[in-house]
């Protein structure tokens, strides 16, 4: 296996390689061109009105479309963390979704007491790298290898907090209030339809869940140069391919396993923040967000950062375009996707075996 | 994978004499068969509260386990989408058979309504199998979880087929050669006769060729496959066998509740059976029926124990999931693996002049 955290192209050759690729696959290229040219009037053009007797008001479409696309965000930044330690530690962490709630409710206390949203956030981090960190120092280390083993000691403390949290915050949703400056919707460059005047109407998208999708690719790029241009992130991917040799080699991988462990962990408890200001959090989020890491990395691949960005970005769409389309059938789509994922490419599609 | 080492010692030594094989026989299955007379007088003296809902719903859950523990103690293939597969003859049934919803329900006669669910639910299984065995070892959790948590978010936002959050009620067992199996007595003899059935043929197939084949691809795929085994064929046969037991568990299931929804196979009861087949251990059949009795005792009588313990009668789950991470902690190979231990040790130190310990 050789890194599974993307490759190390210098981007200086990018733009060579894109004219080789291009030549090298003519036919390829066209089908793109013509999917990217298709897409883009899709969004940006406003629809005749046969067009959208067809297939639906555009609005449903580009709404569902930037659903889409953010709550990909919220689930790249719950799976990310998944992904990492699962590359790192070959610990499928079952109590992931238990992460996230616990970093959301956390974020909840916080943004009460301080009425700071951002406070939240680094609440919700350090709570939920600690609880991280715990279990990575006092049961995972004691054992390292037992894949099954600690899959199953991860179901059995995700049961213990689901209840512990039932007990402490009940079961009714909360929801966290977006502050101030982040409130209502802005106008976008987007066309959804034409008044009879023949005037333009602008989609108009909430600003809070465009800022957190900012703030996804940030953090998404930002680990990516990390993991690719840091001494840490050499160390990890080295880790990644072969953690026996870099033990051997001096480093101190219990030291690693518990900073990754309490990175991914605080990266679910900031992603539990971002889906209470989203959404709402409450009994049984846990498995809907367990899930929703599950099939980021089947589908993207395990272990793989920039999978699970691709991974998060399907499901996020797959979910959106399927409750405005087929609402009964909706996780039937995901699903499906899945399927098709687990027979073409059983390691994911950006995983490496 | 340490956990999945542990297959019963199963002593297939031939007997001397021909004589001596019977009660050789009756003494290595002397417990399993004291426990079938005391099954089968039960009725005689218990209530139908305790026939049903406790030793008849031990037998269900029995049954699902036992499938899941078929799959990971000789397969080596630690399947959540057991549960999933019983729900899905469940809701099949409810849906082909009788229900209270004549929009959805067919209302086809018993003898129709319940192969069809069976056929679906191995179909269904058989399609899990097949997309699992195309990754190995801790994928198949994964990749099962997530099946089992898309039907359950299936069943909770399809209102055409699964009705939704409510799901289907009044689906009753049927009158069949002249008995209600309707009522508690022989409701109870009909789960009794399916969970000996299933416990039998799994204890059988577990030393037929099929079986040994499987357990060698469990400890070694690859060998296997150099030997001329079709390792996915066999693992996907696997998975069709257990969906056979999983769905006859789902139907018995629907049957006893009179109700189905998605709470039946959601998340939960998914992670519960996991737990069940677990705790009972995945080394021998009889673990399944030990860890779902645990499992239904706690269950039905917690709540009285919590609170008179002083705690909240609420906190079921954290007492489940506390003994769950007990038994993984400190024995891998569940309540079984703590009984043998229990009689190596008194094996040992009755022995401990001769030498003969292991």
């Amino acid at each position: 296996m050789s890194t599974a955290f993307g490759e190390d192209n210098p981007a200086a050759a990018r733009g060579d390689a894109l004219g080789r690729w291009i030549g090298r696959h003519p036919v390829w290229s066209l089908v793109i061109a013509v999917v990217v040219i298709i897409f883009l009037w899709l969004v940006l053009a406003p629809w005749p009105a046969g067009f959208e007797a067809v297939f639906g008001k555009k609005r449903l479409f580009v709404n569902a479309l930037f659903n889409g696309t953010t709550l990909g965000g919220l689930y790249f930044l719950v799976a990310t963390g998944f992904t990492l330690i699962f590359g790192l530690m070959r610990n499928v962490n079952l109590a992931h979704g238990s992460l996230y709630l616990f970093g959301g409710y956390m974020g909840y206390e916080a943004t009460q007491w301080t009425n700071s949203w951002l406070f939240g956030f680094v609440i919700a981090f350090i709570s939920c790298a600690i609880v991280g960190i715990a279990m990575q120092f006092f049961i995972f280390r004691r054992m390292e290898g037992q894949d099954l083993r600690q899959t199953l000691v991860t179901l059995g403390l995700s049961i213990v907090f689901a209840d512990l949290m039932v007990w402490v915050w009940g079961g009714n949703a909360i929801q966290i209030d977006t502050p101030d400056y982040l409130l209502g919707p802005t106008p976008t460059p987007i066309v959804v339809a034409l008044k009879s005047s023949g005037e333009a109407v602008f989609l108009q998208y909430p600003i809070v869940r465009l800022v957190i999708f900012a703030a996804a690719v940030i953090i998404g790029v930002a680990m990516w140069i990390a993991l690719n241009r840091t001494r840490i992130g050499v160390m990890i991917r080295a880790g990644v391919d072969d953690r026996d040799m870099l033990s051997v080699l001096g480093y101190r991988v219990q030291l690693l396993f518990i900073a990754v462990f309490a990175f991914g962990a605080g990266l679910a408890g900031m992603a539990g923040v971002v889906g209470g200001t989203f959404q709402s959090i409450s009994l049984g989020e846990d498995s809907h967000f367990l899930l929703a890491s599950l099939q980021v990395v089947i589908v993207g691949g395990m272990g793989s950062i920039p999978g699970a960005a691709l991974g998060a970005l399907i499901i996020g769409l797959a979910e959106q375009f399927g409750q405005t389309y087929f609402q009964n059938y909706a996780t039937v789509s995901t699903f499906v996707i899945m399927v098709i994922v687990l027979a073409v490419r059983p390691q994911g599609l950006l995983g490496r075996r | 994978m340490a956990l999945l080492q542990t297959t019963e010692r199963s002593p297939v030594g031939i007997a001397d004499a021909r004589g001596g094989a019977f009660s050789q026989w009756i003494g290595r299955n002397a417990a399993i068969l004291l426990l079938g007379v005391v099954l089968l007088v039960l009725p005689a003296v218990a209530t139908n509260f305790w026939l049903d809902q406790v030793v008849g719903w031990t037998m269900i859950l029995g049954i699902i386990a036992l499938s899941l523990m078929f799959l990971a103690g000789y397969g080596g293939m630690v399947s959540l989408a057991q549960m999933t597969v019983a729900g899905v003859s469940g809701y099949m049934i409810a849906v082909f058979g009788v229900s209270s919803l004549p929009a959805i329900s067919l209302f086809w006669p018993w003898w129709a309504a319940a192969p069809m669910a069976i056929v679906i639910a191995v179909a269904f299984g058989a399609l899990t199998g097949i997309l699992s065995s195309r990754t190995e070892g801790i994928y198949t959790i994964m990749i099962t979880l997530a099946i089992a948590a898309a039907f359950f978010y299936l069943t909770l936002q399809n209102w055409p087929i699964f009705n939704g959050f409510a799901g289907f009620t009044t689906i009753p067992a049927p009158v069949a050669f002249g008995v209600n199996w309707k009522e508690p007595i022989p409701l109870y003899y009909l789960i009794l006769f399916f969970a000996a059935l299933s416990y039998l043929s799994v204890a059988y197939i577990s030393q037929a060729p099929f079986g040994l084949a499987l357990q060698g691809i469990r400890d070694n795929p690859r060998r296997m496959e150099a030997i001329g085994y079709n390792v996915t064929a066999h693992r996907v046969a696997a998975y069709a066998f257990a969906a056979l037991i999983a769905s006859i568990g789902g139907i018995l299931m629907v049957w006893l509740n009179n109700q189905i929804s998605p709470g039946s196979a959601g998340i939960e009861a998914t992670i519960d059976m996991l737990v069940i087949a677990v705790v009972g251990g995945l080394g021998h059949p009889i673990g399944a029926f030990i860890g779902a009795f645990i499992y239904v005792i706690l269950r039905t009588f917690s709540l009285d124990v919590l609170v008179a313990v002083g705690l909240d009668g609420r906190r079921f789950q954290t007492l489940i999931g506390l003994g769950f991470l007990v038994i993984v902690l400190f024995s891998p190979d569940g309540v079984i693996g703590l009984w043998r231990r229990l009689v190596d040790r008194a094996g040992r130190s009755n022995n401990s002049g001769n030498g003969s310990g292991h």
